[in-house]
């Protein structure tokens, strides 16, 4: 083969390349990986970062709505936030709230999750009654609670009366006291996230090797025992992160109370969230509202990593 | 100790029959495998003796008392699944100690009985560990500890090597023999494994299509198998089979072999071999043809030892020979076994000198 011919090859070679190295671009996984990912950082930036930012900020200065004002005033608006008798008791109801409703949830999604898994028929039709809660805008299913607990037209009267606990013809007034309208907003946020918290347990729930649970029956463990002893502990993983979720939805929303009982009566439903609207938004003072709203951050971030730590070490090892 | 048995045992999936009238007993302290391919019942029928599953007909009786209706709990029995489903959460010691919380067992005899079955299966340095960081080997032996514990009258194993890499698997399976044998408790294993079954059972049951095909000592099955079935289930190779008018004759591929190389006896038959394939498997040379003047349809295989000295070519046509005494008779319609056709053997071209 003389040198001439293997030249001419090389330079064929040397001009067909530029077309197939562009072809070829979106197949380098260092140009790929940043592309598929920027929709979803663009998203991530101006949804939550640039929001966050901006509460930051607003939180260390006095800014007010329609004033051009801009001052950093240091930790001086925080003091003027904690200083509010109505936000702590925002503080506590938050934290009340978010407790007992994730408590009556995890109890009752495993529940739920134990019969779903089991075989019967309309299983599917039961499956699908219990996922609609959370097809329902949280809005929505506010408002038709709204009208359930309806101080005049509440159907919960009728089961009073009939139950001798109100007088016949008297009302309830469910949301008009202050343990009842407490009581009403725990019972809805647990209405709302039954369903997420019951669809993850019910898929942990049938991840169990048929073989363990075959095995621990040929062992001679009854019902309890496998129960307590074997299904919850592999559980438990999947049930910290149906928590991890409820939890982080519950402290967060606003909509249940301020659908429900605009924070009342009094301040015996307030929760920060809704506190935070209230002073900044209603309430015009934007930079305490920021401040009241920077108090969910640092709790919603501790216990993020604390649930994903303890579901890693339950599931890793 | 105990025995177990089955009295027409049918256990129906919908229209299908997992297990078609299956009539069992075992000898107090027997290793009894239940072998056969996938989906022919036998994992099925352990799960019925285990109170796993109901039967749709039949009965299961345990050390002479019908269990039936009887919950797993209530039968005395032990089982070891194919994935050990030692429980992940659990500590070594906190596993084998499970059976016992379940039997009531008073808190205060369980150290002993820890100790006494964690040095039977010398697992005592790993009672702290948790399952994921054992070793298969390991975790058979905590699932065998945990298995005898609590002193069963049965032992069931369901395919417990088969998720053991080849090596261990070896190693695993002589170890369950030893076990057995020291422990002498009547035990029923299930495999799709010949070489298991062969090498564990007392007596293997072969298993298809929901019925026993034949029940018998490994060389029981092996030598004189009762249907084609068997004859090609059992064995690798699988015995050859070789249609002859109104009857099949099977032999096994190792006693076919070159007359160059062996000879040829009196009681022996010479026939023609066209050699089409020849696979060197290291220890054994298989090769492959047909016996063109006897039925030339039919796939014929030799299994020939290394240590035999003869080079087998393809393409080519050599005489081999094969023991008179080795052959098997079968019906060609029903594949049952029969005896040696009145009329001879047409098609071998003649017997030795």
């Amino acid at each position: 083969m003389s040198s001439a011919a293997a030249s001419t090859r090389r330079g064929r070679r040397a001009r067909a390349r530029p077309p197939r190295r562009r072809r070829y671009l979106l197949d380098r996984e260092r140009i790929l990986g940043p592309l598929l990912l920027l929709p979803a950082v663009l998203y991530l930036v101006a949804v939550v970062g640039y929001p966050l930012v901006l509460a930051i900020m607003y939180s260390f200065s006095d800014v007010v709505l329609g004033s051009p004002r801009f001052d950093f005033v240091g930790l001086q608006t925080f003091r003027r936030a904690i200083s509010e008798p109505t936000f702590v008791h925002a503080l506590e109801h938050s934290f009340l709230i978010t407790g007992i409703s994730q408590v009556l949830v995890i109890v009752l999604c495993t529940v739920l999750a134990f019969v779903l898994a089991a075989n019967f028929r309309g299983k599917w039709f039961l499956r699908f009654l219990v996922l609609m809660p959370w097809t329902t805008p949280i809005a929505l299913g506010a408002i038709i609670w709204l009208w359930m607990l309806d101080s005049i037209f509440t159907p919960f009267d009728w089961f009073a009366q009939k139950l001798h606990v109100v007088a016949p013809g008297g009302h309830l007034v469910l949301l008009g006291h202050e343990g009842t309208a407490l009581g009403s907003v725990i019972a809805v946020q647990t209405w709302r996230m039954l369903p997420l918290a019951t669809v993850i347990v019910l898929a942990g729930l049938s991840s169990i090797p048929r073989d363990i649970e075959e095995q621990a029956v040929v062992d001679g463990a009854g019902f309890w025992r496998r129960l307590f002893s074997v299904q919850l502990p592999l559980l438990a993983p999947v049930i910290l992160v149906a928590v991890l979720f409820g939890v982080v939805f519950t402290f967060t929303d606003m909509a249940v109370v301020f659908i429900l009982t605009g924070g009342g009566p009094g301040d015996a439903t307030q929760v920060l969230p809704s506190w935070a609207f209230y002073k900044g938004i209603n309430g015009g003072n934007l930079s305490v509202g920021a401040a009241d709203a920077m108090f969910m951050f640092p709790v919603l971030l501790g216990l993020s990593v604390l649930v994903l730590r303890l579901a890693s070490r339950v599931g890793g090892d | 100790m105990a025995t177990v048995q089955t009295r027409g045992l049918r256990k129906e999936f919908g229209q299908h029959a997992a297990v078609d009238g299956i009539d069992l007993e075992t000898e107090e302290g027997e290793y009894l495998v239940l072998l056969g391919p996938s989906g022919c019942g036998k994992t099925t029928l352990l799960r019925l003796i285990a109170g796993l599953e109901h039967p749709t007909a039949g009965d299961v009786i345990i050390g002479g008392e019908v269990v039936t209706g009887l919950p797993p709990r209530a039968r005395r029995i032990a089982m070891v699944f194919q994935s050990y489903a030692l429980y992940p959460h659990k500590t070594v010691r906190r596993n084998i100690t499970f059976p016992l919380a379940a039997a009531g067992v008073p808190r205060h005899e369980w150290p002993e009985k820890v100790a006494w079955a964690s040095d039977l299966l010398g697992i005592g340095p790993m009672l702290d560990r948790r399952p994921r960081q054992l070793s298969g080997g390991e975790r058979q032996r905590v699932a065998l500890a945990r298995a005898l514990v609590r002193e069963p009258q049965l032992f069931l194993f369901d395919e417990p090597l088969s998720n053991l890499d080849a090596k261990l698997r070896t190693l695993a399976r002589d170890e369950l023999k030893e076990f057995q044998r020291r422990m002498g408790i009547t035990t029923v294993y299930v495999t799709h494994d010949q070489v298991e079954a062969m090498g564990l059972g007392d007596r293997v049951a072969v298993l298809n299509q929901g019925r026993v095909q034949q029940i018998g000592t490994p060389e029981q099955v092996y030598d004189d198998p009762a249907n084609t079935f068997v004859a090609t289930f059992v064995g690798a190779p699988p015995m050859n089979l070789l249609t002859m008018r109104d009857t099949m004759v099977g032999f096994r591929p190792e006693n076919f072999l070159p007359e160059d190389s062996v000879g040829s006896r009196e009681g022996q038959l010479v026939c023609d071999f066209e050699i089409t394939r020849v696979e060197n498997l290291g220890s054994d040379r298989y090769v492959y043809g047909t016996v063109p003047d006897f039925d030339p349809e039919a796939k014929v295989i030799a299994k020939l030892p290394s240590t035999l000295p003869a080079s087998p070519r393809p393409d080519t046509r050599e005489r081999y020979v094969i023991e008179r005494a080795k052959l098997r008779f079968f019906g060609v319609e029903d594949g049952e076994r029969a005896s040696a056709p009145a009329s001879g053997l047409p098609g071998w071209s003649r017997e030795a000198r």
